[in-house]
């Protein structure tokens, strides 16, 4: 691992990392910082639970999902979450993911929605021949759309974080939309203090962001701080992938169509985010354990939405898909 | 690699990870506003600040650039403002609509910095960002001086409490860097500031384009000795004030999972709590023990300011979400009338007397403002009298709830005196208030108890009182059909009267006029009135066009269920303006009249009434009758 020649802007001692399986040393004293994200946090999802008829959480599965299940077993503890949680399935997750999901929702009490657009499957959408958006839109934007539709919930809880993006920047912790599912950019609530309005009218609802204000360094401080189980895509393993105009793709089964002469090649990577596996671009890394993802992270200098091919269309292309009702 | 050395390495990054967890919690959070007026440079200053900390990652200073290509100002030069105004509106336009928070830290501190927008139409954006800050960057563009927005943008800061403000003297470099122009912009600003009640203002003679004094000192002012911005927020103390209160935490959700465990979650605001400790609901007033302070990690022995827990008490206590719960000794006061500051954040205007939801901390009121004290001019701090306030003006006014509440002043606690008022309708988020103190009034006129009651008064009478409320346009028929109802009520021997809108306004309210804030109080003074003559027993017939929802749903409230009986006269407003029995429409048409429902003024339709007429299709006679079989099947 190349660390000792990076900078170390945040003094982090240069060591490499380690090469053997998790730790489980977690010796750390009750901490500040964490805390208040943590209780701001509970506090959001404790309002939802109070001032909503049909809430849910989306569940993604990945790292930040991780986080708002702990949280939610944390927020209503000792009764079980009273929010289910949705999963949006685009049929085209990493199967670990999947596994994953069910074993954690089992695991937690945690009722467990999944849904998939089936007319997007019966028309066989693809992120191959449909291209990486149209794919997204049908299998993610118009599915959720579906999904809220069909259980008729009036808030949403999701893992975004302001820290992302510049749109998401923008966006309160409890952001309305309209019976179109539609965000409106230039004239969103006022939001002061942690007063959340959670009014609205039939067929309205709010998007709910409890994790607003934390970085994806907290995200990751915590998870190792309260020795969250997150999937191990994140970790550095062998892996077969493929290079596709500089990215990264892991052949994750047998539908992923190769180029003539095109061979899987197995090379240590891991994933900062996780999706749809044609679409989520793997970066090369040594970092197999949550230390040694954490230390790597203190030097990154790519922030995690390159990974998500999605984005790169133009600059605004999150905002649009957000009007349009993508999360 | 032997498997020893592995050991080693793993065991060092586990060290140098939870060092830095140590640093990363024990480090200070200062949570800062970029405010002031448009182009005064806020985004660049703050894209500034990322691009000196090193906190734009690679692929963000790539994409930055290209979109300094496509939008920049800046001739193709990084445009810093680009980083921050992320919504493709703001791109395109070049401004600020929305608050963006941005996390960025040093050695010595972590930062979430709320960059607010300078446009007035978006003050209340910029009151979103300064809820939560603890200190604001106040920019001012060296060649303007100070603007109607950095006053009014202190002012905010002010009332919503920030005591510290950064003076950023911006665009130094096009005035030629001039000791003379920043002294005299930051003794102008210190007036100002004195007058908000701001203690703590440091000026920074800066240039956001050139990074002079951003990140490090300038080498362009050799007259300023002070600390560049940077400097100044990673050491300024920003004293939290620890709050003098004792215990206090708004009870959020109450937690049953069983039979055998009732919780109540919520987050502390104030003081701490132990086990054992006597505390107190509000505004019920039962008292109880803490038994265990629950929460997944295992019980707590202690919880204080900030935690998010789930209480247990001694008794099984009927306690709700909105209540507060409270250390016993000094609780917080409990009242249902206030005086308090409002930010109005909406287009359409306060109206003093129309109920709006009150949001303060976990509960929610309906709250009226009864009396505009006066409206503060933002620009000359001077107070002026006001029967409204209109969208970003900031008002003193008295409130009444229709329950009482515990509470603290806004300076003592922010969770329990500040607050949000929602429009009933529209469900807009219309203001934001800070509670001052209790008005006295209400504690000292007590209900006097009498011995007949409303229901001995009915009773001799022989009847069931009610309410019947016809509303509609002017013309509509209205007060034809409530006549005919009276006359035949009458004739069958029961006790009735008739409140008709013209009537009325000859005598109770010869004082109002027709704009909306009149019209509130005119529609308010009938509802008060009706409900004294249903409580002696009567039916009353109330003929009044009323076109406010909000209205007729706050009289509707004045009574008990079923009492109150809604009555919409449906006529097309053609079919009124061409029958005209008044000549009103005419006037109105020829603006003769001003604020003639219909004509410049809303009426806006029941949506739930207990009869619609649709004049059109029935007789008035049968239309009477309607009315009648309806009250008669009660």
């Amino acid at each position: 691992m190349a660390l000792a020649a990076m900078p170390d802007p945040n003094g982090i001692p240069r060591s490499d990392a380690a090469d053997i399986g998790n730790t489980d040393v977690h010796t750390l004293a009750a901490s500040s910082h964490l805390k208040r994200l943590e209780a701001e946090s509970i506090h959001v999802m404790r309002e939802v639970a109070a001032e909503f008829a049909n809430p849910v959480m989306l569940y993604s599965v990945g790292k930040d999902s991780s986080v708002l299940l702990h949280l939610m077993q944390k927020a209503f503890f000792p009764a079980p979450p009273p929010i289910p949680m949705m999963h949006v399935d685009t049929t085209w997750k990493f199967r670990e993911m999947i596994a994953f999901r069910d074993r954690r929702a089992k695991e937690t009490g945690c009722r467990l929605i999944v849904h998939t657009n089936q007319e997007g499957v019966a028309q066989g959408v693809n992120p191959f021949s449909h291209g990486a958006s149209v794919h997204t839109d049908i299998m993610k934007t118009q599915a959720l759309k579906q999904a809220l539709d069909k259980y008729k919930f009036d808030a949403a809880i999701g893992g975004a974080r302001r820290d992302e993006e510049k749109s998401r920047a923008k966006e309160r912790v409890f952001s309305f939309r309209n019976a179109q599912h539609r965000w409106d950019p230039k004239s969103q609530r006022p939001e002061l203090w942690n007063l959340y309005n959670t009014r609205i009218h039939k067929g309205e609802s709010v998007r709910v962001f409890p994790l607003s204000n934390w970085t994806e360094l907290d995200i990751w401080l915590y998870i190792y701080r309260e020795n969250i189980e997150v999937p191990s895509l994140y970790l550095a393993r062998e892996r077969p992938v493929v290079e596709r105009d500089g990215q990264l793709i892991m052949v994750d089964d047998d539908r992923m169509p190769l180029a003539p002469g095109e061979v899987p090649q197995m090379r240590k990577v891991r994933f900062r985010t996780l999706g749809c596996y044609p679409l989520t671009a793997a970066i090369e890394s040594d970092a197999d354990t949550l230390p040694a993802v954490i230390q790597e992270m203190l030097v990154a200098r790519t922030s995690e939405r390159q990974g998500r091919i999605i984005d790169q269309d133009a600059s605004a292309s999150m905002e649009k898909k957000k009007q349009e009702g993508y999360f | 690699m032997d498997l020893e050395t592995t050991e080693n390495q793993s065991t060092a990054a586990v060290t140098a990870i939870d060092d830095y967890l140590q640093r990363h919690e024990t480090k200070s959070l200062l949570r800062f506003i970029t405010c002031g007026s448009v182009d005064d440079g806020k985004s660049t200053l703050l894209g500034r600040l990322l691009y000196d900390t090193k906190l734009l990652f690679d692929d963000q200073l790539a994409a930055l650039e290209g979109d300094s290509l496509r939008h920049g100002t800046q001739n193709g030069e990084l445009d810093f403002a680009l980083l921050v105004d992320g919504l493709a509106a703001e791109q395109e336009q070049g401004i600020t609509i929305d608050v963006a928070y941005r996390f960025f830290s040093t050695d010595k501190r972590k930062f979430i910095v709320a960059d607010c927008p300078g446009h007035e139409q978006y003050t209340r954006n910029m009151a979103t960002g300064a809820s939560t800050a603890d200190l604001a960057v106040v920019l001012v563009d060296a060649r303007k001086g100070l603007l109607t927005q950095t006053r009014r943008h202190t002012y905010i800061c002010g009332l919503l409490g920030i005591r510290h403000v950064l003076l950023a003297v911006n665009k130094m470099d096009l005035v030629d860097y001039a000791q003379g122009t920043f002294k005299r912009i930051e003794s102008d600003y210190r007036v100002v500031a004195a007058q908000m009640g701001i203690e703590h203002v440091t000026a920074v003679p800066l240039s956001a384009l050139h990074g002079d004094n951003v990140s490090s000192r300038s080498q362009s002012m050799g007259w300023y000795n002070g600390p560049s911005l940077l400097e100044h927020l990673e050491t300024v103390q920003v004293e939290h004030a620890t709050s003098k209160l004792g215990f206090r935490m708004p009870v959020q959700w109450v937690c049953r999972p069983n039979q055998n465990f009732r919780g109540y979650a919520g987050q502390v605001v104030a003081g701490s709590i132990a086990p054992g400790d006597e505390v107190v609901a509000l505004p019920s007033g039962v008292r109880s023990r803490v038994a265990r302070i629950v929460t997944p990690d295992g019980d707590l022995t202690r919880a204080v300011t900030g935690d998010a827990v789930a209480i247990q008490l001694e008794d099984e206590r009927d306690i709700s979400r909105g209540d507060v719960i409270a250390a016993t000794s000094a609780p917080p006061q409990v009242a249902d009338q206030f005086t308090a500051h409002l930010l109005w954040m909406d287009s359409a205007a306060l109206l003093p007397g129309r109920p709006y939801w009150m949001k303060v901390g976990a509960r929610l009121v309906t709250a009226q403002v009864t009396e505009i004290k006066h409206r503060v001019d933002v620009n000359t701090q001077e107070k002026r009298p006001a029967k409204r306030l209109e969208l970003n003006e900031v008002g003193y006014c008295n409130l009444g709830l229709d329950h009482a509440i515990a509470f603290e002043s806004y300076e003592d606690c922010r969770e329990l005196g500040g607050f949000i008022l929602i429009d009933r309708q529209t469900n807009a988020t219309v203001a934001a208030g800070t509670l001052n103190f209790a008005l006295r009034r209400a504690d000292n006129i007590h209900w006097q108890h009498t011995d007949i009651d409303r229901t001995a008064r009915a009773r001799i009478k022989g009847q069931i009182p009610a309410c019947v409320w016809f509303t509609g346009l002017s013309g509509s028929g209205k007060s034809t059909i409530a006549n005919l109802v009276e006359k035949r009520l009458h004739a069958m021997g029961y006790h009735t009267t008739m409140l008709d809108g013209d009537n009325v306004r000859h005598g109770l309210n010869r004082d109002l006029g027709f704009t909306e804030e009149d019209r509130v109080e005119n529609i308010r003074r009938v509802a008060e009135v009706s409900k004294l003559m249903v409580d002696a027993g009567l039916i009353v017939m109330v003929s009044f066009i009323s076109p406010f929802r909000s209205e007729r749903g706050m009289a509707r409230r004045l009574f008990e269920d079923g009492e109150f009986r809604e009555v919409f006269v449906d006529t097309p407003l053609e079919v009124c303006a061409q029958r005209d029995p008044k000549g009103l429409y005419a006037k109105a048409r020829a603006g003769q009249i001003r604020n003639f429902t219909g004509i410049d003024s809303p009426y806006e339709q029941p949506e739930r009434p207990e009869l619609h007429l649709e004049t059109e299709k029935a007789s008035l006679d049968e239309l009477a009758q309607r009315v009648i079989d309806s009250l008669l099947a009660r």
